[in-house]
């Protein structure tokens, strides 16, 4: 005899500590299982794009700081290299260098977060996650030397970063890359073969290649669903066209290989950080004749880069005064929300919240 | 190194699919006619030596006298991308174009937020409602002529 159900609407989030922020969805139950998802946003949205066209050019950078704030370093890179297309400006070699190192060690910093609350939404409550916080707290200090910020680095300017990197950085960051690989193996002891990692991860989340690019989704969730693009190798900015490493890729694309990508691109930024270190000459982080007040000719740009979620640009157009006209961010976090309700249909409650996890967002990018 | 075309490739890509669509050509960019939209966007993803199959970026943005949208479009196969634009209606009256979700499932949320903050409506976009805004906001807060 088969027992009659129906189904219930019910709101998850936006106050809820799955939903990393404040990301609602509207999810509609038959007994455990998912029938239809709808995400609800807007919760965190406090109009950046409008007050940048307010800002000088030089001051927007500290709005990019709150977007995706666990990754700052590369929403400062990707915001920069769209003014200096725009402006015609050529970077110093030293701050290309130092942005980059500041990028790859922000890329460590936001998959570690990615990762350790993925396992967190699984249910090992806060252990891993705190292995993960933990290495991330030394990246975090690194950028106190670096700009005096932890979290809001604003760090870059257009031609460089604002600031040489002080001596005690360079033995920090050594150490790191020394003692980086050991707790990577720690975390994938514990975790990438843990048998209940496997059962609640392996098949679940599947995203199929042709529907990923479709639906305008990048990074490592493209990745894992075995579409080989990197922006750092397909079109390479800064100097990443010196640099030589290689792109994990995921067979299936479930939830298992989007956590097994981000492992081996922290591992793999290890090693650009250090080809990095190599590159980088003494000289000045920033050319002289870049002003302050930058004010760069009537036109548009848009720069692409790989920030940790995803494919992040902004599209500026200037009318040729000392604010951008217009500044819109491609916001990775968002795009790649688009096929959740896709994910998760079929699936039990349980695995809504590691499908989202999965996907990493950042809720002060979606809403910006 | 992805390959961005300059405005004349594109002209000459998109008059192999429809030789009235382009309005006018720029350094990097063509504008084409919003009502042959979206039969070129499909060519431009389904035929041989463009498959643009990766929608970058699709925004718009408020020129006073009248509202543009740009499309960023990446062939993942070919490595190259292209940027094209269009103007949507005259003036500011009540701008409009076609929705292209059909052909790129990405611009399902961008649509909608264009829709909310800049207010262009998408001809047969499935759910087109506001995005970060709630339902009763007045306005579109990105238009330049929006009091604070």
């Amino acid at each position: 005899m088969s027992l009659r159900t129906e189904p219930v609407t019910m709101n998850v989030g936006p106050i809820h500590p799955s939903t990393h922020g404040v990301f609602r969805m509207r999810v509609t139950f038959d007994g455990e299982e998912i029938v239809d998802v709808e995400p609800v946003i807007g919760y965190l949205h406090r109009g950046s794009e409008k007050l940048a066209e307010e800002r000088t050019y030089t001051q927007v950078v500290t709005l990019t700081d709150r977007m995706d704030y666990v990754a700052s370093m590369t929403n400062n890179q990707s915001y920069i290299l769209s003014v200096e297309k725009l402006a015609g400006i050529t970077p110093s070699p030293r701050g290309v260098w130092l942005r980059m190192i500041a990028a790859e060690l922000q890329r460590i910093a936001s998959h570690a977060v990615a990762n350790g609350f993925l396992i967190n939404d699984l249910g090992a409550w806060h252990t891993p996650l705190l292995y993960m916080l933990r290495e991330r707290e030394k990246i975090l200090e690194m950028f106190e030397m670096l700009c005096g910020a932890r979290i809001t680095n604003s760090y870059l300017r257009p031609g460089g970063v604002f600031m040489d990197a002080p001596d005690q950085f360079w033995p920090a960051l050594n150490r790191f890359l020394d003692e980086m690989p050991n707790r990577i193996d720690d975390i994938e002891r514990l975790l990438t073969t843990n048998e209940i990692v496997l059962i609640r991860t392996q098949n679940v989340g599947v995203l199929k290649k042709d529907e990923c690019l479709n639906a305008s989704i990048t990074g490592p969730v493209l990745r894992a669903s075995g579409v080989d693009w990197d922006l750092r190798d397909k079109n390479p900015y800064d100097y990443y066209d010196q640099i030589e490493f290689s792109r994990p890729l995921g067979e299936i694309g479930d939830n298992h290989d989007r956590f097994l990508v981000r492992i081996f691109e922290m591992r793999e930024s290890l090693k650009i950080l250090r080809q990095c270190i190599e590159n980088i000459e003494p000289g000045p982080v920033r050319p002289k004749e870049v002003p302050f007040l930058v004010r760069p000719p009537k036109g548009d740009s848009y720069v692409p880069i790989e920030s940790p979620k995803g494919e992040l640009g902004f599209y500026l157009v200037s009318d040729g005064g000392i604010s951008p006209f217009r500044c819109h961010v491609r916001a990775p976090s968002l795009i790649n929300l688009t096929l959740l309700r896709e994910m998760v249909l079929g699936d039990k409650i349980a695995d809504l919240f590691v499908t989202f996890g999965s996907i990493d967002v950042n809720m002060g990018e979606v809403d910006r | 190194m992805t390959k961005c075309f300059s405005g004349e490739k594109i002209c000459e890509l998109i008059d192999e699919i429809n030789p009235q669509s382009v309005v006018s050509t720029n350094s990097d960019s063509v504008h084409i006619q919003p009502e042959s939209a979206l039969s070129v966007f499909s060519e431009l993803k389904n035929k041989e030596n463009c498959q643009f199959n990766l929608l970058n970026s699709l925004t718009a943005v408020d020129y006073i006298d009248h509202f543009e949208m740009v499309y960023h479009l990446t062939s993942t196969i070919h490595n190259h991308s292209i940027v094209i634009k269009i103007i949507c209606g005259e003036g500011r009256k009540e701008p409009k174009v076609s929705s292209v979700v059909n052909i790129w499932r990405g611009a399902d949320l961008q649509e909608r937020e264009v829709w909310d903050l800049m207010g262009i409506t998408f001809e047969n976009h499935p759910n087109l409602k506001r995005l970060l805004l709630w339902e009763e906001f007045p306005g579109h807060p990105l238009r330049k002529d929006y009091l604070r």
